[in-house]
């Protein structure tokens, strides 16, 4: 077992604080220790780590290993930005006594997780403050989808309307809005419920997950290429995200690792993902505040983006790209040249544009003081990326956790405090920056060699964490491998699925009308928090 | 304007085709399938469920990707072609049999022609332009991202008399993305009922179209036609502006037909029907439009 020099100090501090009570430690890779104890550890460890480590709680899911080990397992996932590695807290909830201990009071952040392990298998919460359905909708029969017993083609009955009982709001003058779950624009499908007293907003119920397609299920039913092709469909705006976070799992366990042109042309796409969402953006976040001409100039130089995009890889959306042990594609010297010549060109238009907003009084007057989401909220509810960025989480697997070529370049993370939706588009714009330079660092640097390697089989039971900073924030996928090259449990972690209760706490105090700015200021994705 | 690398839909060399197998295990899909019957293997390609990855002309040289976006077809049958072979005891092909019937091979046209296709006929239908209310019944958003685009400046459908509007209720077709999700499955069949007659609708994307890599499970019902009745198939994951807008234009083919058979049904209903009356198509009681008083006509 080599454990990384950063992780050791950790590792010997846990030994001792809980002496006796870790059952066992393991440490497949160096920057990933896996620790087995029991329920009753849980509270007491978590405490521990992020108060003496500082430690974050990043993922938190179920197993089922009710066949191979007779039990049901919970992973903790603990990221441990200053020491450069994860903890992976794992404990037995045994199947007669099927439930396991709430943390949502302490830590805020895992309130859904929790709920989703509740819902999809059947393990009862204790002590949680809200423990209806999160993950299933009420009308759902007793059925508990991720647990080996269930079969993925399960016919169950069709959705018979009956309605979620949502909180009550009540008071003088104090009525209810129902939106969607098919909305006005062109967005994704869920539901919001607000309660308001005049104007502001009193409070927000969220209701997601009608695009729950059985996708952590499908996972241990395909073959691992599939399985790909699969990640990439998790979340469409972030399929190559996914994906590269899938393969980074699955090599990780594999132990392999995609030869260095593979990473750099990772990153490569990475950023071009990062930078036509950005762009999207930043022309919508204008456009709710009815300053459309941005958004023109915005979709017009995305458009740019997406069709340097299907010359590179073939897809507008970079999907078919990503594959196990590197990439599928390699970029000649001609395409490499038009990548460099496309990000020089870019600079100056998405300059004019930034101008453009920053010369608008009336347009920065709305953004600003709207929708604030206060650091200490974004803290307490672990929220990643851009939004996190916005209110003071300077945070980015890009530069804590460097993965695919982002060890070879110096990232600038852009970090404020106010967290409105001001500083969520400043955000953007100085990563769109980021993202221009950082094309043109990669296509400078580009090593020479092949493009893809061969990953064997993951034997099976191997366990592994793969992650990327996708364009939204921090991607998680964690596989555990099953014989012949099939998966036995992949558990995705969008970043939307940490970020949404945030939107809740984001609008309160401000009037509806301005719910669409705010939404789209964080833009969260409801594929990939419904999966 | 399509690069030269863009993948469109795969084209097959029939005749040299040796073995299908590879392929089919290659396919994500199961796009290329294939049974073996009495020393016979009938091989199946299914554009509704391709995703265009390319993974099968990897694994096979009878196989290339061509960069054919525009692959809408009015019939989901359309979308699928068969062929026949005699097998070799090793399980390769022999003969070919049965060839495949082809689908016409679709028009690459440009962006300018089929919009102003869709200008003159939209014209032509209502005197107005085509209202189109977008529903994600369970996509993964990657086929919201291009008929996004269809509204930029790039693409500017508007200048085609296209609009996509907020509500059913102004709409005259609906572009509805896949698959259908469980929890999905009400409110798109309430959307449906909420479009005035006669009305168009579109599935859209390989997920749309088939179920695409989710297919059928606990948590989706799959293709778009599977709840509710569907006029045109967009294939692609996601299909690209031009797939989207030669789509449209398809279905905007089937307008007359379906106003002819509105016409016809609204008068054989007697005059006590109202003209609002739920439709025939089997959906469930309380998805219809029944909140109208009783003797409201339209104008």
């Amino acid at each position: 077992m080599t454990v990384s020099t950063a992780l050791l100090p950790v590792l010997d501090d846990l030994n001792k604080r809980f002496k006796g009570r870790l059952d066992a430690v393991r440490a497949p890779r160096a920057d990933e220790i896996y620790i087995h104890a029991q329920m009753d550890l849980v509270a007491g460890f978590t405490a521990h780590l992020c108060r003496r480590w500082q430690a974050r709680l990043v993922s938190l899911f179920a197993d089922d290993a009710r066949a191979g080990e007779g039990a049901f397992h919970l992973f903790y996932v603990f990221a441990l930005d200053a020491a450069r590695g994860f903890v992976l807290l794992r404990v037995p909830v045994p199947p007669e006594k099927p439930e396991f201990a709430s943390l949502t009071n302490a830590i805020p952040a895992v309130n859904w997780q929790e709920r989703e392990i509740q819902d999809w298998f059947g393990l009862k919460l204790i002590g949680h403050p809200n423990p209806r359905r999160c993950a299933l909708h009420d009308d759902w029969p007793e059925v508990y989808p991720l647990r080996k017993d269930f079969d993925l083609r399960t016919e169950l009955p069709p959705f018979q309307g009956a309605r979620h009982k949502f909180r009550e709001v009540e008071g003088e003058g104090v009525f209810q809005v129902p939106v969607g779950p098919v909305h006005a624009g062109v967005i994704e499908p869920g539901h919001f419920l607000f309660s308001v007293a005049g104007e502001p907003v009193l409070y927000l119920q969220l209701r997601l997950f009608y695009t729950h397609k059985g996708t952590e299920k499908l996972f241990e039913n395909l073959p691992l290429p599939h399985c790909v092709r699969l990640a990439e469909s998790i979340s469409g705006d972030s399929g190559f995200a996914h994906a590269t976070a899938f393969c980074h799992a699955v090599e990780r366990a594999a132990d392999t690792e995609a030869p260095p042109r593979a990473r750099f042309l990772r990153s490569i796409c990475l950023e071009l993902e990062r930078l036509h969402n950005h762009l999207g953006d930043i022309g919508a976040i204008c456009t709710d505040v009815a300053f459309v001409t941005v958004n023109m100039h915005c979709l017009r130089l995305k458009e740019r983006v997406l069709r340097l995009n299907e010359s590179l890889t073939g897809n507008r959306l970079l999907r078919g790209m990503a594959c196990l042990g590197g990439v599928r594609f390699d970029f000649d010297a001609g395409q490499i040249q038009s990548l460099r010549q496309f990000a020089a060109a870019l600079r100056p238009e998405f300059e004019s544009v930034v101008q453009l907003i920053e010369s608008s009084a009336s347009t920065l007057d709305r953004l600003k003081g709207t929708g604030v989401l206060k650091p200490e909220v974004a803290r307490d509810l672990g929220v990643s990326g851009i939004a996190g960025r916005a209110s003071g989480l300077d945070r980015d697997l890009r530069r804590d956790f460097p993965h695919a070529a982002y060890e070879a370049v110096k990232i600038h993370v852009p970090l404020y405090q106010a967290g409105d939706v001001e500083h969520r588009m400043r955000v953007r714009i100085a990563e769109a920056r980021e993202s221009l330079s950082l094309l043109e660092q990669f296509a400078a640097k580009l090593p020479d060699g092949p493009t893809r390697v061969e990953v064997g089989e993951p034997p099976p039971g191997a366990t592994a964490l793969g992650w990327v900073e996708g364009w939204r924030g921090e991607i998680f996928h964690w596989i555990r491998a099953a014989p012949g090259g099939r998966l036995a449990r992949c558990k995705v972690k969008d970043p939307s699925l940490q970020n949404w209760p945030a939107l809740s706490e984001a609008i309160l105090g401000n009037i509806i009308p301005d719910f669409p700015v705010v939404n789209k200021s964080f833009n969260l994705s409801y594929s990939g928090t419904d999966r | 304007m399509i690069a030269a690398r863009a993948r469109g839909r795969p084209e097959i060399e029939w005749a040299n085709w040796k073995d299908a197998r590879p392929a089919a295990a290659a396919c994500p899909t199961g796009a290329i399938s294939y049974q073996d019957e009495n020393g016979r293997r009938t091989v199946r390609i299914d554009l509704a469920k391709c995703t265009f990855c390319g993974l099968c002309a990897d694994v096979d040289e009878a196989i290339r990707m061509t960069s054919v976006c525009e692959c809408a077809t009015r019939r989901r049958e359309d979308l699928e072609t068969r062929a026949v072979y005699n097998l070799h005891p090793d399980g390769s092909h022999g003969g070919m049999i049965s060839p495949p019937a082809h689908a016409t091979p679709a028009q690459s046209e440009s962006l300018e022609v089929l919009g102003q296709k869709i200008k003159e006929r939209a014209k032509e239908m209502f005197g107005r332009s085509l209202h189109i209310r977008q529903v994600d019944a369970g996509s993964c958003n990657g086929c919201e991202m291009e008929i996004v685009s269809l509204n930029g400046p790039v693409y500017d459908i508007e200048r085609f008399g296209i609009h996509f509007v907020a509500s059913p209720r102004h709409a005259d077709l609906l572009l509805v993305t896949g698959p259908v999700t469980r929890n999905m499955e009400l409110a798109l069949k309430r959307t449906y009922a909420a479009v005035p007659e006669p009305r168009l609708v579109v599935a859209v994307g390989a997920c749309g179209c088939s179920g695409g890599i989710f297919g059928v499970n606990y948590a989706t019902r799959g293709a778009v036609d599977a709840v509710i009745p569907v006029d045109v198939y967009i294939p692609g994951c996601p299909p690209n502006p031009w797939a989207l807008l030669h789509g449209i234009l398809l279905a905007m083919g089937r307008w007359p037909e379906k106003a002819d058979r509105g016409r016809q049904e609204r008068e054989t209903a007697g005059a006590g029907a109202d003209a609002f009356s739920p439709p025939r198509n089997g959906l469930p009681s309380g998805c219809a439009r029944s909140k109208l008083a009783p003797g409201f006509r339209p104008v």
